[in-house]
């Protein structure tokens, strides 16, 4: 009896593994993370470190080491990348709050096309430094943009996010990994 | 009813000969798409350069070669490689670079480490599985063979 019912269990067994894969993704999503998103290299470690031009002052720069002492968040743009100006509104308003200071990496962008798109969507970065031919991105693990990146006091990398973020994931995955005073 | 359709006046031997050509065509093309000219001192540095690439995951398109990607940050990255040979770096080294940065996603012949012996031998261990049941199967069936044959309808 067992016999014939093995093929049966066989099947079953599989497709449940694979509805469980399924769902997986899709509670995945619900939670607004990307399925398909892949694990930092980057998270626990020390920020690379970088020294570049900012775009509003290119004859200033601005470094890791500076931003030092308080956490930050670096958020990759560029005036060419559509789901940036998406995101842009909450990455103001976070900005605009205070709590974290924000660095606008401007990533691989004119900076003409930059300063215009600045102007029409807003402009809350404390900082903007200038990758402009992406080689502090890859340092970074960078595969596209917009991202973002959770920078402890010391330095530490907390937590990255890839894709646009919405004001549920900056409000669980950004400032409640802030310390209590700042949160 | 025939296994598999064939040509008129072809055999079934150049159907498939034919048929493996067209699915292998694609492969073959993908590994000259895509790629920049970059200033190569010789033949052999831009084999070097086109295996290393093949063995890299584009980290955008995620099923795609660093070789066969037209993506920004796929171009980019095979800069960065080409930028790493030209300072003498080994194949180990620009491995070892990108994996920091990108993590082992990015290689796509993992390495061998407890944590992926099952993606290692996995396969190696259902194949074992497969051929213990079918051993299993033949030997129950050899006793059998000698009796009348079971009567029409019945299962194994």
């Amino acid at each position: 009896m067992w016999k014939r019912l093995l093929p049966l269990a066989v099947f079953l067994g599989l497709a449940g593994l694979l509805y469980a894969g399924i769902r997986m993704n899709e509670r995945r999503e619900a939670e607004g993370r990307d399925p398909n998103a892949l694990p930092s290299a980057l998270i626990g470690r020390q920020a690379p470190a970088f020294t570049l031009p900012e775009l509003h002052d290119p004859s200033t720069t601005i470094s890791t080491e500076q931003l030092r002492g308080a956490p930050w968040l670096l958020n990759v743009w560029g005036s060419w990348c559509p789901a940036c100006r998406i995101e842009h509104p909450f990455v103001t308003q976070l900005a605009a709050t205070g709590r974290i200071k924000v660095v606008g990496l401007n990533y691989k962008d004119d900076p003409v096309e930059a300063k215009r798109w600045l102007a029409r969507y807003g402009d809350a970065y404390a900082h903007i430094p200038v990758d402009a031919d992406g080689r502090t991105a890859i340092d970074w693990g960078v595969a596209g943009a917009p991202e973002s990146f959770l920078v402890g006091a010391d330095g530490t990398v907390l937590y990255k996010h890839v894709g646009p973020l919405t004001p549920d994931i900056i409000k669980r995955e950004i400032l409640g990994r802030l310390p209590e005073s700042l949160r | 009813m025939s296994a598999a359709p064939t040509l008129p006046g072809r055999g079934h031997g150049q159907f498939l000969r034919g048929l493996l050509a067209l699915l292998l065509a694609p492969g073959l093309a993908s590994v000259a798409v895509a790629m920049e000219p970059l200033p190569f001192e010789s033949p052999e540095q831009e084999a070097r350069f086109r295996a290393l690439a093949a063995e890299l995951r584009c980290v955008m398109c995620q099923n795609q070669s660093l070789a066969d990607s037209n993506a920004g940050i796929a171009s980019d990255l095979r800069r960065e490689v080409f930028g790493l040979m030209q300072e003498g770096k080994s194949d180990t080294e620009i491995k070892a670079f990108l994996t920091e940065r990108y993590g082992e996603f990015v290689l796509y012949q993992p390495p061998v480490a407890p944590r992926t012996w099952l993606l290692w031998f996995g396969p190696l261990l259902v194949l074992l599985a497969g051929a213990t049941t079918v051993v299993v199967i033949v030997r129950r069936r050899r006793p059998a063979s000698e009796l009348p044959p079971p009567a029409e309808g019945e299962d194994w």
